[in-house]
């Protein structure tokens, strides 16, 4: 197969600031170096490749639109290029990535004191130390507010009792920000591994995001000193912040994992010889092709255009949700017609599209469900929430 | 000591290239530039040299327009210190002698100790460039070198010598070292080398900072014309049972084609 070149229809490269384009060149050779010839083999074995954990800290990824603390303090696009770079490797190294960057980092460097940020955050960015979100319980997904965990004062430390459920990196992390409740409010708190009571036993059986190390959080009478609450925020919109950045940068993630089956489909269309010719030579294939080409160029403009919102800090979190639930639609269908393409081989682990359509379908639910971000735009245009 | 690695941009090598006509060359326009894959060895090296504390520091050498600049800017992002590119329009004409020139006379300037580049530049292949400069400045050379040590003032590389035996050059400081694959592979930038690359100022000099006229670097080589390679002869299928077709393929490589 010939080495990936992403697929660039509008020229959209001219878009892109010098600085972007490199990052998102370095993150992609690296992918194609390193990740791309390893990721079936985990995939196949369920894990994640926690030997590349130094080199992904090393490249710069984790909480690279970060500013200070030895963070990259890279614009919001290039943060989405290198998404998209990651996710076309596989869904897994992109969620890690987010999960450490967006729902780890960034709550601690905005709502955390000064001492928990010169604490976690240098190295957190180098990899060193990695962290997961506890947020989603076994009874409380798409409702979160309506959680159970919860914390109580008791003198000079929270002790905190509950369960998270479907927790992206929990197996691997060395800290968890836990949202619990503390006297009926939403807070965040960080919960050391080694903390007594706390635990996070892995989640088998999955058949998607297989090279991704999912677990639970389970808090029995864990106790944490009273430095471990993140002070600066009360409420739903702590957790909701972080995953309006976890959203944005899986907008780009997606057309990724879209662009690779993309890319294998043109390549298999062209070397498939059947009734004599490839069958990139027949109408129904090349229809299919087109449309690939078609939503991954809107996809792109989407991205790019919510991205620079972002930098400008002007982005809404409704204008979040429509990219992140587009491209996540877009790229599952992507993926599924991709398969098509490939016949049977595209079954098989020897092709990225089984594995890329089996994944999208966990980011088609993870961080807002496409029909959440449809209630949310609901809301949006209607004024009435269906969901509150 | 001061390292100068010589960086030219050439058309990426997956790139399509197109020649206009045979008077005004090939059309880069659409064409993705990289840094000269055997000079990524040369930067690699001087990095090298750098980490062990050998080099102090290492000043990236380019000839060329504005558009070059983003790929010294790939070179300060995975640790080149100092950015240089020469534009003047009398480089405009200049063949590898003019080139050379303007690059002995930059890195002269600046009191470097040893000069690394690619053993050739992937666009026009002339492989001229680093044994002139040596030649020019008086000082030792080694081309085509794929292992190197720089230590007390001396050097030792290993060069190709043909029929792949390799001869072990040992010479004295200063000098020109010409790079092949295999002698180190190079880094990638981090996203940490892409914010410094930002801020890193490139110089710019014409030849009258560096003491040359449009006259010193005049060509001597005149280009003719430009046109594409002869297209490829259509292959030959070998038709019948496998163990035949084999004898018959092994036969074809021995007597034709002269390869085994």
């Amino acid at each position: 197969m010939a080495r990936y070149q992403g697929l660039d229809f509008y020229n959209i490269d001219a878009q892109l600031t010098e600085e972007e384009r490199m990052v998102r060149d370095l993150v992609r050779k690296w992918t194609e170096d390193k990740f791309v010839p390893i990721i079936e083999g985990h995939a196949r074995a369920g894990t994640f490749p926690t030997h590349l954990i130094p080199e992904i800290g090393e490249m710069g990824v984790l909480g690279m639109n970060l500013h200070g603390y030895e963070c990259g303090g890279m614009s919001n696009v290039a943060y989405g290029l290198a998404c998209q770079e990651l996710e076309r490797g596989d869904s897994g190294l992109r969620s890690f990535v987010s999960v450490q960057g967006s729902l780890v980092m960034f709550p601690i460097w905005r709502f955390g004191s000064e001492a928990q940020k010169q604490k976690y955050l240098p190295k957190m960015a180098k990899g060193e130390l990695i962290g997961c979100f506890g947020l989603t319980e076994p009874d409380f997904g798409s409702n979160p507010g309506g959680m159970l965990t919860h914390a109580v004062d008791d003198g000079d430390s929270y002790v905190l009792n509950g369960a998270k459920m479907w927790i992206t990196n929990a197996p691997l992390a060395h800290l968890a920000v836990v949202w619990a409740k503390l006297d009926g409010v939403i807070r965040g708190f960080i919960v050391e591994r080694g903390d007594a009571g706390f635990s996070t036993p892995e989640m088998h059986g999955k058949h998607s995001l297989r090279a991704s190390a999912t677990g639970e959080i389970v808090l029995q009478d864990c106790r944490i000193p009273k430095d471990r609450i993140l002070p600066e925020v009360r409420g739903l919109k702590g957790p909701m912040s972080c995953l309006n950045n976890a959203r944005f940068g899986i907008s780009w993630g997606a057309l990724g994992a879209a662009m690779a089956c993309y890319h294998s489909s043109r390549d298999y269309a062209l070397n498939r010889i059947q009734f004599g010719k490839p069958i990139a030579s027949f109408q129904l294939v090349q229809n299919k092709l087109a449309w690939m080409l078609r939503e991954i160029t809107k996809g792109q403009l989407l991205a790019l255009h919510v991205g620079r919102m972002k930098d400008e800090g002007k982005v809404t979190p409704e204008q979040i949700s429509l990219a992140k639930m587009n491209n996540v639609d877009i790229a599952l269908q992507i993926a599924r017609v991709s398969r098509d393409i490939h016949g049977a081989n595209g079954i098989l682990d020897e092709y990225p599209v089984m594995r890329h359509a089996a994944n999208l379908e966990s980011v088609y639910t993870y961080e807002g469900t496409h029909d959440i971000h449809n209630l949310i735009l609901g809301r949006w245009i209607t004024g009435i929430s269906a969901f509150e | 000591m001061k390292i100068g690695v010589c960086l030219k941009q050439v058309p990426a090598t997956d790139s399509p290239i197109k020649v206009k006509d045979a008077v005004s060359g090939v059309d880069l326009a659409a064409v993705k530039m990289v840094i000269n894959p055997y000079d990524e060895f040369a930067l690699e090296e001087a990095l090298k040299l750098k980490d062990a504390g050998i080099a102090t520091q290492v000043i990236v050498y380019t000839v060329g327009p504005a558009d070059a600049d983003a790929r010294l800017k790939d070179a300060v992002a995975r640790g080149a210190d100092i950015l240089v590119r020469i534009d003047d329009p009398g480089l405009a004409a200049a063949d590898s002698l003019g080139f050379a020139k303007a690059l002995a006379a930059a890195a002269k300037a600046d009191g470097v100790g040893l000069i690394l580049a690619g053993k050739q530049a992937v666009d026009t292949d002339n492989a001229q460039v680093p044994a002139m400069i040596a030649e020019l400045l008086g000082w030792a050379q080694a081309t085509e070198c794929d292992k190197l040590e720089v230590a007390g003032g001396g050097f030792k590389a290993w060069v190709a010598a043909g029929g792949g035996t390799r001869d072990v050059l040992q010479g004295s400081l200063p000098a020109v070292i010409s790079t092949d694959k295999g002698i180190n592979s190079p880094r990638s930038p981090n996203i940490k080398g892409v914010m410094a690359s930002k801020k890193a100022p490139v110089a710019v000099k014409d030849l009258a900072a560096l003491g040359l006229s449009a006259g010193d670097v005049a060509a001597k080589v005149s280009l003719k014309a430009w046109g594409a390679p002869p297209p490829r002869p259509a292959g030959r299928i070998l038709q019948g049972a496998p163990a035949q077709v084999a004898k018959e393929l092994v036969g074809l490589l021995r007597s034709e084609a002269k390869v085994i």
